[in-house]
This record gives structure tokens, sequence and C-alpha cells, in this order.
């Protein structure tokens, strides 16, 4: 028996608005509203709910014989709750069939794994809460955001209480192994370790509608035949993609809905395949051997690291800018700052900031509101620096370098003082001698414009 | 393959991107091993006036002389040893084109200067300039076109007529024209030769003068493009201007970019700046089309948030003035720069200064000075109504009319430490990969389906 252990992700940003850096310090709203409600208005329209319909109608006809997990952002519910309530209650339909398995990952769909420890606890166990109040299931499987792995985040998961973890089954990682396996992680073999077969998943997520592959049209016939392809010992087959692929990267005048129904009916009906989720792979099967991955991995773009995020300067800068002022965030333990904080933090800002978009143009631009990561990137930092100067208000602490000043240490320190000793001589100057007369003359004449006669006299001749 | 061209100025002798760009082009043809015979018309102070009056071909002064690329560079792999590649027939005409002026202006200048004599010759006598020097240009040649008459369409037909002598007495393949002023030349030659001639569109009359175009100078471009086998446009900006507004027929106009030479890496002396603020620069001709007031705009609203940061207007133009009289009347003076032109070494150090380059322009058919600048490791924001935004992926990209785009863009620049990181990583690479070797073979490959195509008619 083959075992199709069917995963499918769910997330849409809160895409940020045009925000210039006059609007710095003057507008605290950050979100581009219309854009966000089109868009995901959209996506359930040809997604999220005629998929759902399809899936809901799979699990009521066969019972227990076929199943399916999914996770969904902490990000994505609030927005489905602003702008598509009738998908949360179609997901609480399929949940109640008791064939569907949610699993947990952040809830804003960010790297905060690769920034605190605290603040990656913190988003995860917000988002299991969020999980247990909409679906009434707690979760026992991980899955990052953009399946980042690697042995020290999975010892961390584990910590965490999770019994598994999903990854990537990239060929780095791989090496001649196979990812219809289950492995454990090598720091903490209590964690077993789920991998994508990414050539079957792809198939479908990437190939399907695709007229220029050779294996296209692609039907269910055949893809039953490579599913059922792999060798006899291996006894499952994880696909793991994105949700939209249904009706959206893949659109629904493809046949992509019909080619997922046919192939449930398909992969029910013979003898030789079935289905199973996540946590009952891991409860059903002993792990083959260790899996060792000491840099972190991921499911995207060719290089399947985490480059598409981090990999250039202008990325860095905006993830440690934000890290920064974790602290304060929490000091200020205010609503909306936490708020703003969380969705700021979606990994999405920093994607759009990538130049290897150059290269993988397609996947990258998908839903991509900027013209160019240079663009991302000013916009996405004038919002930051906002930002901070709201939390600065709110914790009445000034704010150095992402660092409040009365924990500046060291070579910041020494810094943080020439640079205020550079602009307290700047005022001194402007100022001049402490007279009450030019003190009030001054605080009347700085209402008036600049004057008009300071010209000329660096024109030319 | 030998191809007879025609242009209107030539390094050190130049006042704008097409001169810079005709060396990096016949050098790169070179070294794709094709001939070239270039014609340039050519002012000398102590040229015998007369003669030219009297434009018979055998009365016009004509300098032939053997050019060979001086500054020898590693091409790639295996350096060429043909010495023959590197050389080249360069014809000098005595004419007195001028190039960035419309009739009226050559007319206008020319007047004035005359009639005021407030301008010695030995004053504008500095041979090599760069950039925005069109104002040094005009009056350092102004004593010759006030002997000549004031009218810049008969130099353009004399330069006709010597070019179809020089056809007549040279062999070659192919004719290749270089904007309208020879574009008459260019047609003349292929009359005598019955070559194939090729137009290469530096610039269009509608972005040097925008709606108010001379119609003189329109009819040139226009019948230079009709009569052409070929015509090369520097963007698909270009292209489509060709195609929509001259009404030629697309199928026979192509786009080849240009391309910059590479930087030298030695950078002798750097020049150390001697502010502590960030310097935001424009540098080129203070004219409509390279947009100044935009720039300025942008500087006002950026200045009312940021102490930190100069402006610097580099360059020369007949809006300076106006200009200059804009940036008192918004206060802003105190630091916003005027240098007037720069040439040579102080553009070097203008760009060895600046933090940020801005090119602003309304409508600029490639734009090399981006290119330039990069060269040097400064981050550009450039126009979306520029050619050279076609092909370059590290610069920041806005509208021309858009001022806030563009003050945020330059705030980002000068605020966010990693954005000059990213265009030293990037900028640079990109910038030395767009190689006139390549700009050049691709000129070549469409001079071979020229010819094969004559050869083998359908």
């Amino acid at each position: 028996m083959k075992n199709i252990c069917l995963y499918f992700q769910l997330h849409q940003p809160f895409r940020l608005k045009r925000y210039r850096f006059f609007d710095v310090g003057q507008d605290h709203y950050y979100y581009d509203d219309y854009l966000n409600k089109l868009i995901l208005k959209k996506v359930a329209q040809r997604c999220y709910i005629p998929s759902n319909e399809l899936l809901y109608s799979l699990l009521t006809e066969f019972g227990g014989q076929f199943k399916v997990s999914f996770s969904l952002t902490g990000i994505l519910l609030d927005q489905l709750e602003l702008y598509a309530p009738e998908v949360i209650e179609s997901f609480k339909k399929l949940a109640k069939t008791g064939h569907v398995e949610f699993l947990s990952e952040t809830y804003s769909h960010s790297l905060a794994v690769l920034g605190s420890t605290e603040e990656f606890k913190n988003q995860v166990t917000l988002h299991k809460e969020k999980i247990e109040s909409l679906f009434g299931m707690t979760p026992t499987v991980f899955r990052n955001t953009e399946l980042v792995y690697s042995d020290a985040i999975g010892e961390q998961v584990s910590k965490m209480g999770y019994k598994a973890m999903l990854a990537e089954g990239a060929k780095h990682v791989l090496g001649w192994k196979s990812p219809n396996f289950l492995y454990y992680n090598v720091l903490d073999p209590k964690l077993k370790v789920l991998l994508r077969n990414y050539k079957l998943s792809d198939d479908i997520a990437f190939r399907f509608s695709n007229h220029s592959w050779s294996e296209w049209p692609l039907t269910s016939e055949k893809y039953l035949q490579w599913l059922k392809g792999s060798p006899a010992n291996e006894d499952f087959v994880n696909l793991f993609m994105d949700y939209e692929t249904f009706g959206e990267h893949q659109p629904v005048e493809s046949g992509i809905h019909q080619f997922l129904d046919h192939l449930v009916r398909l992969i029910i009906k013979d003898p030789e395949t079935g289905f199973a989720l996540p946590s009952e792979i891991v409860e059903s099967h002993q792990s083959v051997g260790p899996l060792s991955v000491p840099y972190p991995s991921s499911w995207a773009d060719e290089e399947r690291d985490l480059s598409a995020w981090l990999g250039n300067e202008m990325q860095k800068e905006a993830f440690n800018k934000l890290n920064s002022v974790r602290n304060l965030v929490l000091q200020a333990n205010d609503e909306d700052l936490s708020r703003d904080w969380g969705y700021l933090q979606a990994s999405d800002h920093l994607y759009y900031m990538s130049t290897k978009f150059f290269a993988d143009q397609a996947v990258h631009n998908y839903f991509n509101p900027y013209n160019s990561p240079y663009d991302a990137f000013i916009n996405f930092m004038n919002i930051v620096s906002d930002f901070i100067i709201r939390l600065e208000k709110k914790t009445k602490r000034v704010v150095y370098k992402g660092i409040p000043i009365d924990e500046l240490t060291g070579a910041p320190l020494n810094d943080a003082i020439t640079e205020y000793e550079g602009v307290l001589k700047i005022l001194r100057q402007k100022r001049g001698p402490i007279n009450k007369v030019t003190d009030s003359k001054l605080l009347k004449s700085s209402n008036t414009k600049g004057p008009i006669t300071k010209t000329s006299k660096k024109k030319k001749n | 393959m030998r191809v007879l061209m025609f242009g209107w100025e030539f390094p050190p002798h130049i006042s704008g991107g097409l001169g810079t760009a005709c060396y990096g082009m016949t050098r790169g043809l070179a070294y794709c091993g094709v001939e070239v015979i270039f014609v340039v018309p050519k002012s000398y102070g102590d040229e015998d006036q007369t003669s030219v009056k009297l434009v018979g071909a055998s009365q016009v002064p004509i300098k032939r002389r053997t050019y060979a690329f001086t500054e020898e560079r590693q091409f790639g792999v295996e350096a060429i040893k043909t010495s023959h590649a590197l050389e080249m027939t360069y014809i000098e005409v005595g004419s007195k084109l001028l190039p960035y002026l419309s009739p009226e202006e050559f007319q206008k200048y020319s007047h004035e200067h005359l009639q005021k004599n407030e301008l010695s010759l030995h004053e504008f006598d500095n041979g090599t300039t760069r950039g925005s020097s069109v104002l040094t240009e005009v009056v350092g040649t102004m004593e010759f076109t006030g002997k000549y008459g004031p009218d810049l369409m008969q130099e353009v037909s004399n330069y006709a007529l010597v070019s179809s002598e020089i056809a007549h007495e040279q062999t070659f393949d192919i004719i290749h024209a270089h904007d309208w002023l020879t574009y008459p030349a260019g047609i003349a030659a292929k009359r005598m030769s019955g070559k194939p001639l090729v137009v290469h569109v530096h610039a269009t009359e509608f972005d040097r003068s925008g709606e108010n175009y001379n119609t003189v100078v329109y009819d040139i471009e226009k019948s230079g493009m009709e009569q052409a086998d070929l015509v090369i446009t520097v963007s698909n900006l270009t292209r489509n201007i060709v195609i929509n507004r001259y009404g030629i027929n697309p199928d026979k106009v192509v786009t080849v970019y240009n391309a910059v030479e590479p930087g030298t890496e030695s950078g002798a002396e750097v020049f150390v700046k001697a502010v502590d603020e960030k310097v935001v620069t424009f540098l080129g001709r203070i004219t409509y089309q390279k947009g100044p007031e935009y720039f300025m705009e942008a500087a006002n609203k950026v200045l009312k948030h940021s102490n930190n940061v100069r402006f610097v207007m580099a360059g020369s133009g007949d809006l300076l003035r106006k200009m200059i009289r804009y940036a008192a009347r918004l206060g802003i003076t105190e630091k916003f720069h005027f240098t007037d032109f720069l040439k040579g070494r102080d553009v070097d150090n203008m760009f060895a200064v600046s933090d940020v380059y801005v090119m602003p322009s309304v409508s600029e058919p490639f734009g090399i000075s981006p290119l330039e600048a990069m060269r040097s490791n400064v981050p550009v924001i450039i126009s979306k109504q520029s050619g050279v935004s076609e092909i370059l992926k590290h610069a920041i990209k806005v509208d021309f009319w858009d001022v806030d785009a563009m003050a945020d863009a330059i705030y980002g620049l000068i605020t966010y430490e990693s954005l000059p990181l990213m265009f030293q990583h990037y900028g640079r690479d990109e910038v030395n990969n767009l190689r006139w070797e390549n700009a050049a073979l691709l000129i070549k490959n469409q001079y071979t389906n020229l010819l094969s195509s004559r050869n083998n008619p359908l």
C-alpha cells in the first residue's frame, strides 16, 4: 500500500501601501486595503471556495478513505475574517469531517526562527491558539514558513512539543536518499522529519498547465502511474504544495480541479494506493535514519535555501532592523503596535526585495506590488522608520540604530555619543548664546518661511 | 567588410554622448574585424574660412589619416593580435556642424555673439569637453559660423556634397550615418555608390524639442530613415518613435543598445569629498529634455525632511538661469549648488563625491551618463522615459514627473545603509558587462544580413 500524504499551504500577506518618507511620523496605517481585499476575494473565489467544496464532497463521499492536511497562516486567517469569512466557515466544515489535519506554523508567516527564539515560540503559540479556537484541534506536526528547516530549527521545534516537522526533500539535503521515507532529526531523534517529494509535487504545482512541458497534458491516469512508480519499500509519497495551485497558480480553466477530483478517485479505487495524514505517517512508520541539514533549507527557487529572503544586503538590513526593536514592542505592550509588528514580519516583504527575481521572475512576480526590489526595500524601510518612531513615543525611549539608548554599550554607545554631540553642536550654534530676547525672536521667526533673497552667489560667473 | 561611416564628432573633440558612442562603436567594430572609414566634419580655428563658401569637392579641406586605437586593452580571453583591426581610416571635412543645436538656435547664437563681440576665441579654446558643454561649443565656433552665414542647413548640405565625393573615392560595402546632420551625407553617398545605407538614430527631433519640433529637421530625419535600408535605434523607446512618429516600416528598424567603455580600475588619485553631507547629483545639459526642474522639486521635498544632504546641478543650458531663480524662490540655495558645465576630470571628480546620481530626463533615447556613474559605484535613479532603463536592472526607475517617487528614492539612498552596498556589489558588474564588443557584434550581424539579402533578393 502506497499512501499519499497531501498537504496544502495557505497564505496571503498584508501587502503594504505606497509609503513615502514624508509620510513617516504622519501616517501610521501601512496596508493597501484595496489591493489586499481585491486579491483575497479573487483567490477565495477562484481557489479557496471551489477547492474546499471539491474536497468536502470527496471527504464525505469516501469517509476515512480520503484525507488531507492544511496549514493556514494567522495573517491569512485575519484577512479571511475581514474580507471572506465564508472561507473560514468552509474550513470549519472540512474540519468537522474528522479527516482533516491542521499543522502548526508561525502566525505571521515569518522568519522569526532565524531572529529570536522567544519571538518564534511566541508566534507559534499564537498560531496554535488561533487554530484551536477556530477548528477545535491541536496541531501536533509543525511546518515552518517556506519549509525552512535545519538541524537546529528541528531541535527547537521538538522542544516545543511537536513530534514531527515538514521539510523540503532538496537534492543538496538528501543526496542519494529518497524523500519517501521517514527520517529523524540528527540533534533530537524524537523529532521525525517528513520530506516533500519535490519532483511529484511540482509536476502539479508548477508544471500542470505548462504547454511546453514534454508531459503536457498531465492526466490523472499518468500521474497515478508516477506515484506508483517508486520502489516497493517506499510506501508513502509526500505531496506538499500551495493551496493556490488549485485555481490560481494553475488556472481554473486548466482543468486542475477536475484533475484533482479524478486523481483522488483513482487513488482510492486502486488497491495499491491510499491516503494518510502527516501525523498518521509519523505514528505508523519507523524512521529509517538521521537527516543532517546543518544549513537552513527551504522550498523556494532552484537553490532551496534562504537566498530568496536574506540573499542581499537590503534584505538583511530590513530583517535586522525590524528584529532589533523586539524588546521595545514587548515593553510597549500595545495591541496596534504588536499587530503591525507581526504583519511587518511576513517573509513576503523580504521576498519582494530579492534581486534574484531577475532570473526567477515568474514566481517572484506573483502578486508582487512593486516594480523592483529597490522599490520594495525603500517602501518597507520607510514604514519601519515610522513604526520605530511610534515605539519610541509609546515607550518614551530613544532608539539609536534599533537599540534603546539606555541599553547601548561598547562601540554603538560611542557612535551614538559622537552623533548626538554633533547634533547638539548644530543646535547650540543655531540658538546662539542663551538670551531671553533672542529666544523669543527665534520662536517668532521660525514660523515664517525661509528668506527669499538668500540667493545666487553660487551661480556661474 | 568595410563601412563608410558619417559622424559629426569624435573624441577628443566631443560635446555630448554621440562622440563617445561613435568611439566605442568603431572600436568594437574594429574588434569584430570590420574596417571603418570615419568621416567627420570638423572646425579648426586656423582654417581658411573662405574655402567653404565655394563648396566644390576639390576645394573642401579634407584631412585623412589612420586612426589607431591607442588604449590597448584586453579583449576577453584572447587579446587580438591583428594590428590592422585596431585601426581605422579617419577623415575630417571642413564644416561647421554643431551638435545639439536646432537651426534656430544655431542662427540665434551666432548673431548674439557676433553682435556683442564679447567673447574671444581663446577663452573657449578648450578642445575636450564632456557632457554638458553646449554653450562652450557653440560660442567657441561662433566666429566661424558668422563668416559662413548662419544657415545650418547649408552646412548640412555642404557636408552631403563633400560626402558624395568621398563616397566616390573610397571603396566600401555599407554606409552608416549617425543622426540627422549626417543623413543627407549618407543619402548622397548611397546615390553615388549604390551601397546599402544604415542610419543610426541616437536621438530624434521629438527628443530634442518636444512637440514644438522643427519641421525641416523632421523632414531630413524622415527622409534619411525612409531611404535607409536599415534603421538602428539606441532603445525600444526610440524605435517606437521612429515607427509611430516617422511612419517607418517596423521590419527595418532594430534596436542595438549602446554600451560603455570600462572604467579605469586604478582611479589615480581619488578625489576626496570635503562636505559631511550626502551629495546628490544631476549632471547634464540643463534643458527641457533633461528634466532639471523635477530634480529640483524632488530636492526641495528631501531638504524639508533631511539636513544631511546637498544637491548639485552640474551642467549648462538654456534653463540654467531659470533653475537658479527657481532654487532661490524655493529658498534652498544653501543646500543646492550649481557648477555650470563640467568637463574631463571634473566630471570624474563629481562622480567621486556623489552619493546618488539622478537622471530625470523627460525624454532620453539612451542616456549613457548613469552608466558612467554606476561605473564609479554611484547608485542611480533614472527616469522610465530613458532608453537605458530598458536594460538596467540595478537602478531605481521612476517616472520623470513623479517627483514624490524621485524624492523617496533619493531619501532612501541617502538614509538606508544597505542600498549603496547593493550598487557596489551589483551595479558596477552590470555596467561592466555592457560592452561595446557585444553591441558592435550585433551591428556587424545586421550588416551581414543586409548584404546577404541584397545579394540574394527574394
